[in-house]
């Protein structure tokens, strides 16, 4: 008995991980059958894109400045230690359009964006107005769901093309100011580098990571437990998780668009 | 009109309904009352489909309603939840026209505002509050409103969860009277659940008492006072000692 315990309990977290997994599924696949049939909501759909886009645009710009002129600083310092100062502007600018720009745009949305969803759904779920729209002929997946998943999936992307424009700036910026660059050259540089893929891959990024935000926050708030310490749970698993996907799919992402 | 038929439903080892069985006729307003906890609530949740039953039937007109078409079998039905349960995003009466501005009962934003505001009346608030969101109104304004989208589509079965919970005294008058008049006037099928026994005798033709589980009693409200059945009794003179068990 006292042998097996351990591997009772093992067992049943992985049970009970599975049945998680399989329910998101489920939830996701609902999701995505919803988006393809009416009724729709333009103005819950609008609201979303503004609440999810629009006001997430200065968290991502600072996000993105910040990391431009940190990563300059950091490809300078260990660029000189074999007379490689040079690859400043290429490596900023890859490096931001292809993994710091969707990533931690990404990570900065589902703190912002996956908590704030939980939150409200979850508040909705425990004063009954979930109950209320069903009771009103409304199907919830499909008034305070879609909109909000459809609205990330193509806002994110947006933010982060955004952000790596503005995080390219950032490394211009540091570049120019502090490390001495020619503010022409260092443009030139960036621009010869890049190619349209590195910029595609990071905006498909987004758009996943956008998706996944969105799932998770209407999910914990679908799911939520009663109370506040239930939304709370809800809010704070919703960011954990759409943090630890947003890190998976961003590797897999990148197994499958950059590796032969 | 609405008949349930040995309907069960547990919640892990919680069993919580252990074979209702019980007939509201067409146009009469029946009031559950029970203990806290004992499933009046899951009870109107079977009804909707917001919870589904793990035995028996429940039949609207004949019709089992697991089988029904879900959206038609709505669309008959209004609800007063027990907190408002307002959407807090929307104006008060675009809570109270939801129905007239989406789905079969659909019409144009103008007419659906028009009714709102004779809704916002009926149920005696003034047009003014009808921009303002639930949040800037007091607790009897919001089950005022919840009230009004409760009877915006005139729906032909009506559902009250705890009307006056949480309602001073006065405002809980107000709200039973409203109800009274509502259903009258509407001549709508009635089903409201409560332990507030003031509203018992405002609301109800014919008053249930749910209790472990089945129907305790049944009966007109005018033989409520009169029964022997010792829960009843206990239950509607709120006596701490008899046969229902009760933490002290």
């Amino acid at each position: 008995m006292i042998l097996t315990a351990p591997v009772a309990r093992l067992g049943q977290s992985v049970l009970a991980l599975l049945a998680a997994v399989g329910r998101v599924a489920l939830f996701a696949l609902q999701v995505v059958s919803h988006l393809f049939r009416p009724p729709l909501y333009p103005r819950e759909f609008l609201s979303a894109l503004v609440q999810i886009g629009w006001l997430s645009l200065p968290v991502v710009g600072l996000t993105a400045i910040f990391t431009g002129g940190a990563l300059a600083l950091q490809i300078y310092s260990g660029g000189a230690r074999f007379n490689a100062e040079a690859v400043v502007p290429s490596i900023v600018a890859i490096g931001m359009v292809r993994e710091l720009g969707p990533v931690l745009g990404g990570l900065m949305v589902a703190a912002r964006v996956a908590s704030s969803i939980a939150a409200e759904i979850g508040t909705m779920k425990v004063t009954e107005q979930i109950d209320a729209l069903v009771t009103l002929s409304t199907n919830p997946v499909k008034y305070l769901v879609v909109p909000r998943v459809l609205a990330a999936t193509l806002t994110v992307p947006v933010l982060v093309g955004v952000g790596d424009a503005i995080g390219i700036a950032g490394g211009w910026i540091v570049g120019i100011t502090r490390l001495g660059f020619n503010s022409a050259t260092y443009l030139k540089n960036t621009v010869d580098f890049l190619e349209p893929w590195d910029v595609g891959s990071g905006l498909v990024k987004g758009a996943v990571f956008g998706f996944l935000v969105a799932l998770m926050g209407c999910y914990h708030g679908m799911t939520s437990d009663r109370g506040a310490q239930g939304v709370g749970r809800a809010t704070k698993s919703a960011v954990v998780a759409a943090s630890v996907l947003i890190l998976a799919a961003n590797y897999m992402l990148t197994e499958l668009f950059f590796t032969s | 009109m609405i008949d349930l038929v040995d309907v069960h439903k547990t919640f892990g080892a919680n069993r919580v309904l252990q074979g209702v069985t019980l007939a509201v006729p067409r146009g009469q307003s029946m009031v559950v009352i029970g203990g806290s906890g004992t499933g009046k609530s899951v009870l109107l949740k079977c009804i909707l489909g917001l919870v589904h039953p793990d035995a028996g039937q429940i039949l609207i007109e004949g019709q089992d309603v697991t089988r029904a078409d879900r959206e038609a079998f709505l669309s008959r039905f209004g609800m007063l939840f027990q907190g408002g349960a307002l959407f807090d995003s929307l104006h008060v009466w675009e809570n109270v026209a939801f129905r007239l501005l989406r789905g079969p009962h659909r019409r144009p934003k103008d007419q659906a505002r028009a009714i709102a505001l004779e809704k916002l009346r009926r149920v005696g608030l003034n047009p003014r509050v009808a921009d303002l969101y639930p949040a800037e109104l007091s607790g009897g304004m919001q089950k005022r409103v919840g009230l009004a989208r409760a009877i915006a589509a005139d729906p032909a079965i009506i559902f009250f969860d705890e009307p006056t919970t949480g309602l001073d005294p006065i405002m809980s008058g107000v709200i039973n009277d409203l109800i009274r008049e509502i259903v009258t006037e509407m001549g709508a099928t009635a089903m409201t659940i409560t332990h507030d026994m003031s509203s018992v005798r405002a609301i109800a033709d014919r008053v249930a008492m749910l209790h472990a589980g089945r129907i305790q009693w049944t009966g007109p409200v005018h033989e409520m006072d009169a029964t022997d059945d010792p829960y009843v009794q206990q239950f509607i003179n709120g006596r701490a000692n008899g046969p229902i068990e009760s933490l002290r």
